[in-house]
């Protein structure tokens, strides 16, 4: 078993609001996260796949499958766009911890369908909101 | 228990080629990793070991013994070389960045007497690594 780990990165907006707090709660939970105009980071995502090297490729994903997976589920739908107007965020407040959770379930639903999502699992997804800030989400079992 | 991580440099060629696939497979499947003339990569290796700290030491580890055993058994075999063809194992195992970690852990951790292997990280670029925790996985 090897764990595998790419690296990739978007960028995207988002402002730190509850509808259902008062806006002096949301001022006071999100502080400047809360400014009405939003703000905006370069995320880094890394996705680690966990599996067996098969024995002919020495591989234990396929990259190039995993690129275009990644590209097609997250990149292209998140990147340059403001993540509180994405359907997923319309009840749920798009801090990172939410949108680390929301990607996983994205990428392991689809997962299976993967020529290499047979052998290999998706093992964690780490989201790097700044430097000094990551969030990791496993999925609820482990 | 603590666990201490030491980080090593090394330049390697390689190409991605398996004798038992076609050559349109080895095309199809490797891109242009399969180019026979091969290419290169600066490897980051993290090498991490666990074991209690020696109450007179204070240490988990002699760090120059785990220098010189990194050096002996990976810098001297991979640095500057044509993974391929200069490294037995490789021969007939595709030299992949998977492959690469699998060698390294079976190089150093028989030579560790002192602490237990934990861990051995490989970069192959800074957008993709590979962890290896040895034949019985640790979480």
């Amino acid at each position: 078993m090897v764990h595998l780990t790419r690296r990739y990165m978007f960028s995207a907006s988002h402002r730190l609001h509850n509808p259902r707090l008062a806006d002096g709660e949301n001022s006071q939970i999100y502080g400047k996260c809360n400014n009405p105009g939003g703000h905006g980071h370069n995320y880094f995502l890394e996705v680690t796949v966990a599996g067996p090297i098969d024995p002919l490729t020495g591989m234990v994903v396929n990259l190039a499958e995993l690129d275009g997976y990644v590209q097609s589920a997250i990149l292209t739908p998140f990147d340059q766009t403001s993540l509180n107007g994405q359907p997923i965020f319309a009840k749920l407040v798009p801090t990172s911890e939410n949108l680390c959770i929301e990607i996983h379930r994205i990428l392991q639903e689809g997962w299976k369908e993967l020529p290499s999502g047979k052998k290999a699992r998706l093992q964690s997804v780490r989201l790097e909101e700044t430097i000094s800030n990551f969030f990791e989400y496993s999925g609820d079992a482990q | 228990m603590i666990y201490l991580t030491r980080k090593a440099e090394f330049s390697a060629s390689h190409y991605y080629h398996s004798p038992e696939l076609s050559p349109e497979e080895n095309r199809r499947i490797f891109g242009k990793c399969n180019n026979p003339l091969g290419h290169g990569h600066n490897y980051v290796l993290e090498v991490t070991v666990q074991g209690e700290i020696d109450p007179r030491s204070g240490m988990v580890v002699d760090l120059k013994d785990l220098k010189e055993i990194l050096a002996r058994e990976v810098m001297d075999i991979f640095d500057h070389r044509f993974l391929n063809e200069e490294v037995p194992e490789f021969r007939t195992r595709v030299p992949t960045t998977e492959n690469l970690a699998v060698s390294i852990w079976r190089r150093i951790a028989p030579k560790l007497s002192f602490c237990a292997l934990h861990r051995v990280r490989l970069y192959e670029t800074p957008d993709l690594f590979v962890d290896y925790f040895g034949s019985t996985e640790k979480q």
